[in-house]
């Protein structure tokens, strides 16, 4: 069988599927991790926004506790907790809920006064409201981590074949741009932003973010800080939603994000945006302000329609599964999404409900 | 030629030296024996490399202020260079 795409996604998915007796080919025109994998934040999170959306996280950072445990290097992982910053009342009862939801769950969260937000981290701004901290949060560096699923995908005896693009999905086969046919049983399509291309029936659609890299300041950040306000304005098409998200690097650089805009297929940075993201940054962390910024780039967040990622077995094609569509979250859900999709192609049933992720919600007339 | 009352003092890491008044801080650096600017990620010296503000070898931290860098900053009397850090 192929999977299409060594994205995170893509590499968690393959070396599932060849850990439970599949013979797998890896297939990307790049290389392993050059996609949206490159681009990202690589924070490890569990984000509550819905009930299925946590108990994915919470699924997948299991499995990342296990690679990590020997792999953790290799990865850049740091476990830097996520410090959710309230700067209301308002959001305080969001921040509230928060704790309470995750802890209910068990992933350890507390929630945080004002003067123990700013105890836990001493560049924020005053004044503050409160927080949550979660501990068990942490950062990686996610284009390493598909590299070494791909290698050890041809550790465990699969294949791979990169600077291949796929140009069409036949009846359990797939054509290459160079014109070679390779027949296969399954194809999963774990092609990110490449999805509608291949599938013009499965709705992914890119959603662009800012980010950027300050030089080294090591020991003035000890937690990722994210505004309470992240995740919570709705997309609209073309609306800049920003909202400060501050990663510290095991290098002590700062990694900048985050914004979301929708209808926009221009990948350069847009200095107006860029501006946005920086000085939302800048109003919860001042000494910003006086730091050097090296880099600054954007990345094409593969969205869906409803917000939930396609995991499942196409409806209308035979031998054809998806994993894709996972926005914002790819990194933190990889590996969880890994297991449902292996789970529905070996009929067994998926340690999660998966009606939610089913590509058949796209398709409302199925051939 | 350079009279000594022309000098101008700065420190490198605590240790004052003389230098003439507009000499770069890399120099500064030299006269004081000291050929680390920073450390690289993976903890390893470096120093001044390009002279020409390109490679961004040569940064240090000068009167507080990190990642100066030192090939392309004049000494001014008084100044507190600091080298090693991780820049
Ligand atoms: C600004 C930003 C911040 C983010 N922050 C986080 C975060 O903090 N935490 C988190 O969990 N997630 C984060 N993400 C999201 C995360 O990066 C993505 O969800 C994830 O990387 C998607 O992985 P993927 O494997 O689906 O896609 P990709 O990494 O894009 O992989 C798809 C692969 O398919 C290949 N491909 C495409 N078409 C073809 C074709 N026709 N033939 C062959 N190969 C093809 C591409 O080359 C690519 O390698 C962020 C994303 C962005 C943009
Ligand atoms: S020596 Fe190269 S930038 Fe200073």
């Amino acid at each position: 069988m192929i999977v299409v795409g060594a994205g995170i996604v893509g590499a968690a998915c393959a070396v599932e599927l060849q850990s439970r007796g599949r013979q797998v080919l890896l297939v990307d025109r790049l290389y392993p991790g050059a996609g949206v994998t490159a681009a990202g934040m690589g924070h490890l999170v569990a984000l509550d926004e819905t009930e299925d959306e946590l108990d994915l996280c919470l699924l997948s950072l299991k499995h990342w506790d296990a690679y990590l445990r020997d792999k953790g290097g290799l990865a850049e992982h740091s476990r830097c907790g996520t410090l959710w910053v309230a700067e209301d009342e308002d959001q305080m009862a969001h921040a509230a809920a928060r704790a309470e939801k995750l802890a209910r769950k068990g992933w350890q969260a507390s929630q945080l006064t004002g003067a123990q937000v700013a105890a836990a981290e001493p560049s924020l701004r005053g004044g503050l409201a409160g927080g949550v901290l979660v501990s068990a949060d942490g950062v990686v560096y996610p284009p390493a981590v598909a590299r070494d699923l791909a290698m050890q995908l041809l550790a465990m005896g699969g294949r791979t074949m990169f600077g291949a693009a796929v140009r069409a999905i036949g009846d359990r086969c797939i054509e290459l741009d160079s014109g070679q046919r390779i027949d296969t049983g399954d194809v999963v399509l774990a092609a990110g932003n490449g999805v509608p291309q291949l599938l013009p029936d499965m709705p992914v659609f890119p959603r662009k973010g800012h980010l950027a890299i300050t030089d080294r300041y090591p020991g003035r950040l000890s937690h990722q800080v994210v505004s309470m306000g992240y995740g919570q304005t709705a997309a609209g098409s073309d609306a800049l939603a920003v909202a400060a998200n501050v990663q510290p690097r095991p290098t002590g650089q700062w990694l900048i994000g985050s914004c979301r805009q929708d209808g926009i297929e221009n990948t350069d940075p847009d200095p107006r945006v860029l501006a946005a993201v920086l000085r939302s940054a800048i109003a919860l962390l001042p000494c910003l302000a006086e730091m050097r910024i090296l880099r600054s780039w954007t990345g094409m967040r593969p969205a869906t329609p409803d917000g939930r990622p396609i995991i499942g077995r196409h409806p209308a094609r035979a031998g054809t599964w998806l994993a894709a569509g996972h926005e914002g979250l790819g990194v933190t859900t990889a590996f969880g999404t890994a297991q449902l999709l292996a789970d529905l192609m070996s009929g067994r049933p998926p340690a999660l409900a998966t009606d939610l992720y089913s590509p058949s919600r796209f398709i409302h007339d199925p051939a | 030629m350079i009279q000594p009352d022309s000098s101008c003092a700065v420190t490198v890491n605590g240790i004052s030296v003389r230098v003439p008044p507009g000499a770069s801080v890399a120099a500064a650096l030299v006269a004081a024996g000291t050929l680390c600017t920073r450390r690289s990620v993976t903890g390893q010296m470096r120093f001044a490399f390009c002279g020409i503000g390109q490679c961004q070898e040569c940064r240090v931290s000068i009167d507080g202020q990190p990642h100066r860098l030192a090939c392309r900053t004049s000494c001014k009397e008084g100044m507190h260079i600091v080298t090693g850090g991780e820049g």
